[in-house]
């Protein structure tokens, strides 16, 4: 269903003044608050009553994940503490946490974008939620709890772990959306056949699956083995937490709640603004929020825009699927390249997820791309001339792709390194010289 | 005609010094006697072919090894140990295309005994012509205990 067809439906053009005004007005908050804020608009010489339509956001000034640290933990605070009835923190991986805080307006706010988001993935007042993100600092329990309940679902909040109690509580319940990360789904989905279930004893319909990067070979995997429907759910904390755009009925893009979040994709390597349709990193500006409304937020993430109206009848543009995460791009020649798009290209020649290795290095003053792929499976042969065939299909692949010419190699299984299950995916000796 | 066919075991080997004698090692450890081989390399990577006693244990312990393990069907026919012998029954395929052959190391009743690899479309009539021309296939029974 569609939760709030007022703002989720609104006509293009309304809705660029609505967050023109929303822009302006958290930009003068934020001059008026922040002393970080403050300084970064006098650096770019930029007032709010500069703000005149949305498009002129790019006027402003970057935030970074480093800013929140440089501040940490309350400096880039809107709100007085008096009026932060929350906080939440995401696990640093290096060093401190980043902490991120809520006014009680902030919290209706999340739970209204959180009952769109499982609106968007089929859910009514209706259905019955079992919420198995964690709950704690983490905002993926509490997000999905807060959304259930202001959607009207019956709400159990089961939190992760404890996947046989948890499988219980699914069957004698009769749950109907599951919340979860989708790898935890996909451990669902086993000990639940392990325990003997047979399909048809859960009565599940569909699944909220987020907080980490997935395949579309999982997405069939899960929707199988639980007979559910299984959407995306994109968010982070700094923005929000969840909530900040999920899949509707039509698979393979995400609608960005745009009245409250406004995505923009940069090249990341120059910041210029990128067109619609090309792959670049997502940034995101919060135009409503009280306590952490952050500007042109560089979120890493490698996504994609799309503007053209969704069949469902929302207006809110769309993200492509997550394909990656900034940290991970390689610069080749002149040309950027994201391992997942490697991964693609492999992916068009077998029907398994091969294990590949990229591997960087200059020859004289250019740069060589090679593209280490294990001999298993389907790639296997007996002669050299199949062999050669699969090296040669390969390149093409990347080549019609990415448009570079990259030297394929083929190596023995297991001589990628793995670890904790992920392969490291690229070592660039560029930098050793 | 499936007793016909022989298994052949093939590994892929990157071009590393060492990998060949750990694919023996394997095998010996495993109690699998190899009964003919033969390797295509190009500067990257090789492919070994065999035919040993056992396939079925090469493969698994091959497997668990961390090795890119095959099974091919290949044909071990008996060719007459003289000039001209392996010529005669080439010539005799005519338009089938023999992707590769090697031979054993040791002779059956006087004649030697070749490994043809054919595309597995093109074995029954490989075996029909064969067959026609009084040229032996040894049943797969026959080459692992060879």
């Amino acid at each position: 269903m569609i939760w709030d067809p007022y703002h989720e439906c609104m006509d293009l053009e309304q809705r660029r003044e609505l967050q023109a005004h929303r822009l302006r007005e958290t930009v003068a908050r934020l001059s008026a608050n922040v002393p970080f804020y403050r300084q970064a608009f006098r650096d770019v010489d930029v007032q709010p009553q500069d703000i005149q339509s949305i498009d002129d956001l790019s006027l402003l000034p970057f935030t970074v994940k480093d800013d929140l640290r440089d501040n940490y933990p309350y400096g880039l605070f809107a709100s007085p503490l008096s009026e932060v009835v929350r906080v939440h923190a995401s696990s640093g991986t290096t060093g401190k946490p980043t902490v991120v805080g809520y006014t009680a307006e902030d919290i209706n706010l999340w739970a209204e974008c959180m009952a769109r988001s499982i609106g968007c993935s089929g859910g009514t007042p209706h259905d019955t939620l079992q919420v198995a993100y964690g709950y704690g600092l983490f905002t993926g329990g509490l997000g999905l709890h807060y959304g259930g309940e202001r959607m009207g679902c019956t709400v159990i909040p089961m939190s992760s772990g404890n996947t046989e109690r948890q499988i219980m509580m699914m069957r004698d319940l009769g749950s109907t959306i599951l919340a979860c990360t989708p790898s935890y789904a996909l451990t669902v989905a086993d000990v639940a056949a392990d325990m003997g279930l047979q399909p048809g004893d859960l009565k599940l319909k569909s699944g909220i699956f987020g907080a980490e990067p997935w395949s579309e070979s999982s997405r069939l995997a899960v929707e199988e083995k639980l007979g559910l429907s299984a959407h995306d759910i994109y968010g982070l904390s700094e923005i929000i937490g969840p909530g900040v755009a999920n899949e509707c009925s039509n698979k393979g893009t995400l609608h960005v709640f745009d009245d409250h979040f406004v995505p923009e994709i940069i090249n990341p390597e120059t910041g210029e603004v990128l067109p619609d349709g090309e792959y670049g990193e997502l940034v995101i500006t919060c135009i409503t929020k009280a306590c952490l409304p952050l500007i042109r937020y560089r979120t890493r993430d490698i996504s994609c825009l799309h503007r053209d109206i969704c069949p469902c009848g929302r207006t809110h543009p769309r993200i492509g699927r997550l394909q990656g995460r900034t940290d991970d791009m390689l610069i080749i020649r002149g040309v950027n390249v994201f391992p997942s798009q490697i991964e693609h290209a492999l992916l068009s020649i077998e029907e398994a997820e091969p294990h590949y290795q990229l591997i960087v290095r200059r020859e004289g003053h250019l740069d060589v791309l090679e593209v280490q792929v294990e001999v298993s499976g389907e790639i296997f042969a007996d002669t050299v001339r199949r062999l050669e065939e699969v090296e040669k299909r390969i390149a093409h692949a990347i080549r019609t792709t990415l448009g570079i010419s990259v030297e394929v190699k083929l190596v023995e299984p297991k001589t990628i390194a793995r670890s904790e299950g992920k392969a490291k995916r690229v070592i660039d000796l560029r930098k050793e010289e | 005609m499936n007793e016909r066919l022989t298994k052949q075991v093939s590994v892929f080997l990157e071009n590393k010094s060492g990998r060949l004698a750990e694919v023996c090692q394997t095998l010996g450890e495993n109690g699998v006697n190899i009964r003919a081989l033969c390797i295509a390399d190009t500067s990257d990577f090789g492919i070994l072919r065999m035919i040993v006693d056992t396939p079925e244990v090469a493969v698994r312990c091959l497997r668990d090894g961390g090795f890119s393990v095959g099974e091919t069907s290949v044909l071990a026919v008996e060719i007459p140990d003289v000039p001209g012998g392996l010529g005669g029954v080439i010539s005799l395929l005519g338009n089938v295309n023999v992707e590769y052959m090697y031979a054993f190391f040791t002779t059956v009743e006087g004649n030697a005994v070749v490994v043809f690899r054919v595309t597995e479309e093109e074995i029954p009539t490989v075996i029909k012509t064969l067959g026609a021309n009084n040229i032996r296939i040894l049943p797969a029974e026959d080459v692992y205990s060879l």
